[in-house]
């Protein structure tokens, strides 16, 4: 290498890390910065009546500890998300594998399936909302139809849960199914071809062959929507206001009310802090897990 | 001193046009039957140049309190030729997009519409209405209880366009029908009248409930209330309250004793109250649980239920010219109470007439703020909003959310002019006008951080409704989350600012 030609790379790399440059700038203003700003005001007291990033230690996050609704809201998220993104998987896959071979109108299902992703969640919230209602809502009616009594939708603990869980599975398997329809397409040929001589059914075909090589997919799926499903938030505050009492409080709801109704911006800070700390830490054992489950056991 | 001199011109301003007789000047085309007499008229404004300089409002979301201000900025930008833009906000955020600007110093917005509880939240940042406004037509009338609540350490510091209260609304034809009446008591062994206390309202709610009492086929229920956790329900749970907790001899607060500041929220007067809100479930329509203010407007403004209690707007529902209830409805006080506890002397006192303890609840109001460089324009833009003629056209319309705030208001004869039988018009004013006369009103918590103060009591009242604890428990726990609220905020902070309620509530304004 010449002295020349080391002077021409040496000016091409700086040259490369000037063009980078706007893209790490912008990813600091809008990651690194929001998130430094937040871990400094989760150490201050500011709320309604003291508005200046002061310092008060570890304060807002004993007080965390100690916030037994938060904890509480935090076991309501895991069982409601990890019951809709089931469900949402399963569902999703069903739906995937029924278009999956050429059926006639197939792409008209493929892009009905795709509509309730595609609304907004606060406007589909409040058509739910009128659904379920008891008394004027079609829900009961349907029901009543069939002889069956009016279901307690939004007013009982039980009848909420589910009611914010079918709207989370209706809103959300679409996308579900869009990805895994992606990973069907994309599947080779060659296992097929080679079940088919051996002689495998439908249902062996999709456990020894479709599965496996799905599960890379599976879990992209399964973790992208368990971050999305933690952050539920539209759906509990048009439908439930996170009642009856706190039967579906979710965390995000909660760090909304301490934040934004009740302006606690430092405590809700400490609560945003750990809320994702405990997600990155769960969402990172879970993909392990699941890595372990379903790739490592094909292997 | 340049704005205060500009402030002292349009006082002197204000002052002089208030002396001028109202032209025969056609204004009708905004909308107004004509323009009324008073210092911000629509003569007394059309006299007003502001162009090439611009006002920011914020506001409520279209239509309650968003679309009055959309349409009278829309109209003072016409009078005056001033560039007016108004920000509309969901109820959800108004707090916090008030509140930032405050906080950063940045002067985001000249004139504010809010609910009149925030008034202990905002007070640091809002500019003292002018001497001239004070002393303006308008807010001459305005009643004692409404410039009470605009009034902040002695100065008022908001501009009262709206007057709230919660009262009880009935159906009529059920309680004034022989047959009923007859019925009731025959199977009850009471009289069927329209109850004087809570015991007595869950009774005949619950003798009415799921039954057919109109006649349409469809089955009616005996009591609407707000009771979705986070949708205003603490009113509804204050209202309950009321009346076991506000001992009429006892005074110096009644959320918080004002001397130590120790919440008062678990005493047995709340407690009893919320017993009785959660008794009252079984009366409510399918899902009234969950019932949030709209939800509690449309049940008994449509029909569905017998009684209810809040703020005009059911009311001013049933009466509307399309609802089949219209003048089916009438007005009285919230029920009151037999027993009311004595934190004095820790024992329940019997009172032969009921304890009444009428609930002056928020409702809206504005403001101008401190940091605004245009104070002036700002003063007279909500002199021009609720001037006399904007003021009556507002009412008429329910969505508009502005309720009756002064003497003029309590007119029979204007109400039976919008079409209300006598008696709707008649119970309606008597109800509302009594209430300004009672000497044992409760206010709202108007101090530094209400919204944690409700929101902790929403959610201890939403657990026990739901059956996840009881009444006492729940509010033992809202009492310990408040002394932790008030250990934060500083208790002679709070101290400071809940003598303003408790002066309201011991007639010492």
């Amino acid at each position: 290498m010449t002295p020349t030609s080391t002077f021409g790379v040496n000016t091409m790399l700086s040259s490369k890390h000037f063009f980078l440059l706007p893209a790490l700038l912008t990813l600091i203003a809008i990651i690194v910065f929001p998130l430094l700003f937040t871990i400094r005001v989760s150490f201050s007291s500011w709320d309604v009546f003291q508005s200046g990033l002061d310092y008060i230690g570890g304060k807002n996050y004993g007080r965390v500890l100690e916030d037994e609704r938060f904890w509480q809201s935090l076991g309501r998220l895991s069982l409601l998300s990890s019951i809709s993104v089931c469900l949402q998987y399963t569902l999703g896959f069903a739906l995937a594998l029924a278009v999956w071979k050429q059926v006639r109108g197939g792409r008209v299902l493929r892009v009905l399936f795709l509509i309730p992703m595609m609304t907004t969640p606060v406007v589909m919230s409040v058509i739910w909302r009128t659904v379920f209602h008891e008394s004027l809502g079609p829900a009961n009616d349907i029901l009543g139809m069939f002889g069956f009594g009016a279901v307690p939708w939004l007013s009982s603990a039980t009848g909420a849960f589910i009611s914010v869980l079918i709207v989370e599975v209706w809103q959300w398997t679409p996308f579900m199914f869009l990805l895994l329809l992606a990973g069907l397409v994309s599947l080779p040929r060659e296992p097929y071809l080679a079940a088919a001589i051996d002689g495998a059914g439908t249902l062996r075909t999709f456990w020894q062959v479709t599965f496996p090589l799905m599960a890379p997919i599976t879990i992209g799926a399964l973790i992208i929507r368990l971050i999305e499903a933690s952050k539920i938030m539209d759906t509990v505050y048009v439908l439930t206001s996170g009642g009856p009492g706190t039967a579906t409080e979710t965390s995000s709801y909660y760090i909304y009310i301490r934040g934004l109704r009740d302006f606690q911006i430092g405590y809700s800070a400490a609560l945003s802090l750990v809320y994702l700390v405990i997600m990155i830490v769960s969402l990172t054992v879970i993909a392990k897990l699941l890595l372990r489950l379903l790739v490592g056991k094909v292997g | 001193m340049k704005y205060r001199f500009t402030t002292s011109a349009s006082a002197l301003a204000i002052v002089a046009s208030s002396a001028v007789p109202v032209s025969a000047q056609d204004y009708t085309r905004f909308g107004i039957e004509q323009d009324l007499p008073g210092t911000c008229s629509y003569e007394a404004t059309d006299a007003k140049d502001y162009s090439g300089r611009t006002l920011n409002i914020i506001t409520h979301a279209i239509p309650v309190i968003g679309e009055p201000t959309a349409l009278h900025a829309e109209q003072f930008a016409e009078l005056t030729g001033a560039e007016v833009n108004v920000v509309h906000v969901p109820f959800g955020d108004l707090f916090q997009r008030i509140m930032i600007p405050f906080q950063s110093g940045q002067n985001a917005y000249d004139v504010m519409f809010y609910p009149s509880l925030w008034i202990g939240d905002f007070s640091r940042f809002l500019a003292p209405v002018p001497e001239a406004y004070v002393n303006s037509t308008g807010m001459m009338d305005v009643t004692p209880s409404f410039t009470g609540v605009a009034t902040w350490n002695g100065e008022m510091i908001q501009y009262p366009m709206d007057g709230d209260r919660h009262y009880l609304k009935f159906r009529t034809d059920v309680f004034e029908n022989a047959d009923v009446q007859a019925k009731y008591l025959a199977d009850t062994g009471n009289q069927l009248t329209v109850p004087a206390t809570w015991e007595e309202y869950n009774q005949v709610a619950a003798y009415f409930n799921a039954s057919d009492w109109d006649g349409d086929g469809e089955l009616n229920y005996g009591s609407a209330e707000v009771a979705k956790r986070d949708d205003l329900m603490f009113s509804a749970f204050i209202s309950r309250a009321a009346p076991y907790a506000k001992h009429p001899d006892v005074q110096g607060g009644f959320f918080f004793d004002l001397e130590t500041m120790e919440p008062l929220i678990n005493t047995p007067g709340f407690v009893r109250g919320l017993e009785l809100f959660i008794e009252a479930q079984a009366s409510f329509p399918p899902g009234g649980t969950n019932f949030g203010l709209g939800d509690e407007i449309f049940s008994f403004g449509g029909g569905q239920t017998l009684m209810s209690y809040s703020w005009d707007d059911a009311y001013i529902q049933a009466n509307q010219e399309d609802s089949r209830i219209r003048n089916m409805v009438a007005a009285a006080p919230l029920p009151g109470a037999s027993e009311v506890w004595n934190r004095e002397t820790g024992e329940w006192d019997t009172f032969e007439t009921p304890n009444r303890a009428p609930y002056m609840t928020w409702g809206w109001s504005s403001a101008v703020s401190s940091m605004s460089e245009e104070q002036e324009m700002g003063f007279d833009f909500l002199c021009f909003f609720s001037n006399e003629a904007n003021a009556e056209h507002d009412m008429q319309i329910g969505r508009f959310g502005v309720n009756p705030y002064r003497n003029s208001h309590f007119d029979v004869d204007y109400w039976k002019g919008q079409g209300w039988a006598d008696k709707t018009a008649l119970t309606y004013v008597t109800t509302l006008s009594e209430m300004e006369e009672s000497q044992n009103r409760v206010f709202d918590l108007r101090v530094p951080g209400v919204s944690q103060f409700m929101s902790s009591m929403a959610n201890g009242v939403a657990e026990a409704m739901a059956g996840q604890k009881t009444a006492q428990d729940a509010l033992d726990d809202v009492a310990k989350e408040w002394a932790e609220i008030a250990d934060r905020i500083g208790k002679d902070r709070l101290r400071d600012a809940y003598s303003n309620v408790v002066t309201l509530e011991d007639n010492e304004g």
